[in-house]
């Protein structure tokens, strides 16, 4: 079983399909439930403190936004931990979205930068689309080994 | 409108950026609540697409969604505030033109902020209780003319002024360099009413503002303590006598500055920050400083001198200092670099703060710093019109403290 990161990171349907294939799927549900769940923090909606960003500074330098420095405090430490990727080319809103554009092109160039596997399809528009990218999908998570790496 | 101010937020990034809670605190304290419009995932595809501004970020588009819905009325608000993370050049742009939107389409006051993960409920109170006003005393706002005997007192971060109105009338002014909050706004007092001829007895209402608003207006029992947003721009159109019609008031002030669209005496847009003190009062008291002068001294001094011959770095007093020292060491005429100070200043308020403000004639420029005359006249220059400085416009603060005070002399 691989750790597979998905993109768009907020998407059910995604997260649904690597886990049918036998894999895990890291995406946002994982990262937020951390902030949501754990007690003491005290804002709202994903009690998230000033010290996000300053752990997003791993990922994404001082002179860039803090809400892209707080995402990536969530999201980094995902990256890091995955073993493969699928990413979706500009998804439909209701296939699952990420608030802010230029997140997900620094997440993006993470994960194309990390040098394992990575799969990259475009939203389908049709139902052929459709059919085609679920069992390219299919293919690819077939293919990821069935033993995470230490 | 209910009791509560409901304030809708159309935000990019504070959760991320861990200031939601701040932004909730500050509308807390003034009695509001914020909320995030609820819309239907078709509105945001619809709003977004029909407002023709086709950004990346979901959360962005999400936010415009919101304004349509806003304006079209589908959502019951009282006023909205913007809030899109710092630097970010795509939020900029859509903060921009959501606030024009809205001030254009609707009766709802605005304001935005861009917030760093540092951002705090202090930071973000002046604006949440302005916009508070605007939905909740407009009634006040409206008032025209003073009545009776009040007092305003208005508690600034450099310094501390104090005025008593008789009959729509100033007979008593009190200025002080701020020190002990509470001593120099005891010490103006005095003054003012040294000056009208009266006692603290006489006093039917009193009114505070500046930064020191809350703690100088419980030692004197002030009826009104008010933010300098709403106060100062109905001071400006009234000293001015454009109390109808649009007008355009800038604060330049010792910690921050103000850009305020007035429309009958009623705020619509405003900005309020700067980048650094670099576009401060603070600025100029250092250049004076340096030059030897004293601060009244500079703005006649500045007439006199060419700005564009002494570069300055206008963003930061650091290295604006550091500017000025070198070209006082390089041979510049006083002068000249008086001139440039006054430029700089200028310069930083009208590219960081008057682009996100639609300006309305007529300019009036308010406050202190409103006395030093190369400022204003630098001002006029970049906004290419003539600005308007009214009588007492170092009071202002005060004055419209004293004025919207005036409301609560008959316990209205």
């Amino acid at each position: 079983m691989a750790k597979v990161f998905i993109y768009p990171a907020t998407s059910l349907i995604l997260s649904d399909m690597v886990a049918r294939f036998g894999h895990e799927p890291l995406g946002s549900a994982i990262g937020i439930r951390e902030r949501i769940q754990t007690p003491g923090f005290e804002s709202p909606p994903l009690q998230i403190t000033p010290e996000e960003p300053k752990k997003g500074l791993k990922w994404a330098a001082v002179e860039v936004p803090s809400g892209v420095r707080g995402r990536m405090a969530v999201y980094g430490p995902l990256i890091e931990a995955a073993e493969a990727a699928v990413i979706v080319r500009d998804p439909e809103f209701a296939f699952g979205c990420m608030g802010c554009a230029r997140t997900n092109e620094l997440i993006l160039f993470h994960l194309r930068n990390k040098g394992f596997p990575v799969l990259e399809l475009d939203y389908p528009t049709s139902d052929n689309e459709g059919v085609a990218f679920v069992a390219a999908i299919r293919e690819f998570l077939g293919g990821l080994p069935k033993e995470g790496s230490p | 409108m209910t009791e509560k101010v409901r304030i809708a937020q159309l935000s990019c990034g504070p959760e991320y950026s861990g200031v939601q809670k701040e932004i909730n605190d500050a509308a807390a304290m003034v009695d509001a609540e914020v909320f995030f419009p609820d819309i239907m995932l078709d509105d945001v595809r619809e709003g977004f697409e029909s407002f023709g501004l086709d950004v990346r970020s979901p959360d962005l588009k999400l936010a415009i969604g919101r304004a349509k819905a806003l304006v079209d009325g589908k959502i019951d608000a009282d006023a909205v505030f913007i809030a899109t993370c710092f630097r970010c050049a795509e939020a900029a742009i859509v903060r921009n033109e959501l606030r024009r939107y809205i001030h254009e389409n609707s009766s709802l006051p605005v304001v935005s902020y861009s917030f760093t993960e540092r951002t705090t409920a202090g930071t973000l109170l002046t604006r949440m209780e302005a916009l508070t006003t605007i939905a909740r005393r407009r009634a006040l706002l409206a008032r025209e003319e003073q009545e009776g005997i009040t007092m305003g007192i208005d508690s600034g971060s450099s310094t501390t002024k104090a005025v008593v109105m008789k009959d729509n009338e100033i007979v008593g002014t009190g200025w002080l360099p701020t020190t002990e909050v509470l001593k120099s706004a005891e010490g103006v007092v005095d003054l003012a009413l040294a000056e009208a001829g009266l006692a603290l007895n006489d006093i039917q209402a009193i009114g505070t503002t500046g930064y020191g608003r809350y703690l100088v207006g419980k030692h004197f029992n002030a009826q009104l303590v008010q933010e300098e947003l709403t106060v100062n721009s109905k001071g400006a159109v009234y000293l001015a006598d454009r109390q109808h019609g649009p007008a355009t008031v800038i604060d330049i002030g010792g910690m921050d500055n103000k850009a305020i669209t007035v429309q009958d005496g009623i705020p619509g847009m405003f900005t309020m920050g700067g980048i650094c003190a670099g576009a401060s009062g603070r600025f100029l008291e250092m250049t004076a400083k340096r030059l030897g002068i004293d601060i009244t001294e500079l703005g006649p001094l500045a007439m006199k001198g060419m700005g564009d011959k002494v570069p300055m770095n206008s963003y930061c007093i650091v290295f604006g200092t550091q500017s000025l020292v070198n070209a006082l060491a390089e041979g510049s005429a006083r002068e000249d670099v008086a001139a440039a100070a006054c430029h700089s200043v200028a310069e930083q308020v009208f590219e960081q703060q008057l682009q996100e403000v639609d300006i309305k004639e007529p300019v009036i420029m308010v406050g202190g710093t409103s006395l030093i005359q190369g400022l204003v006249y630098a001002m006029g220059q970049l906004l290419q019109t003539e600005v308007v400085v009214p009588h007492h416009s170092q009071y202002i603060g005060a004055v419209g403290c004293a004025l919207l005070a005036s409301g609560f002399v008959k316990g209205e």
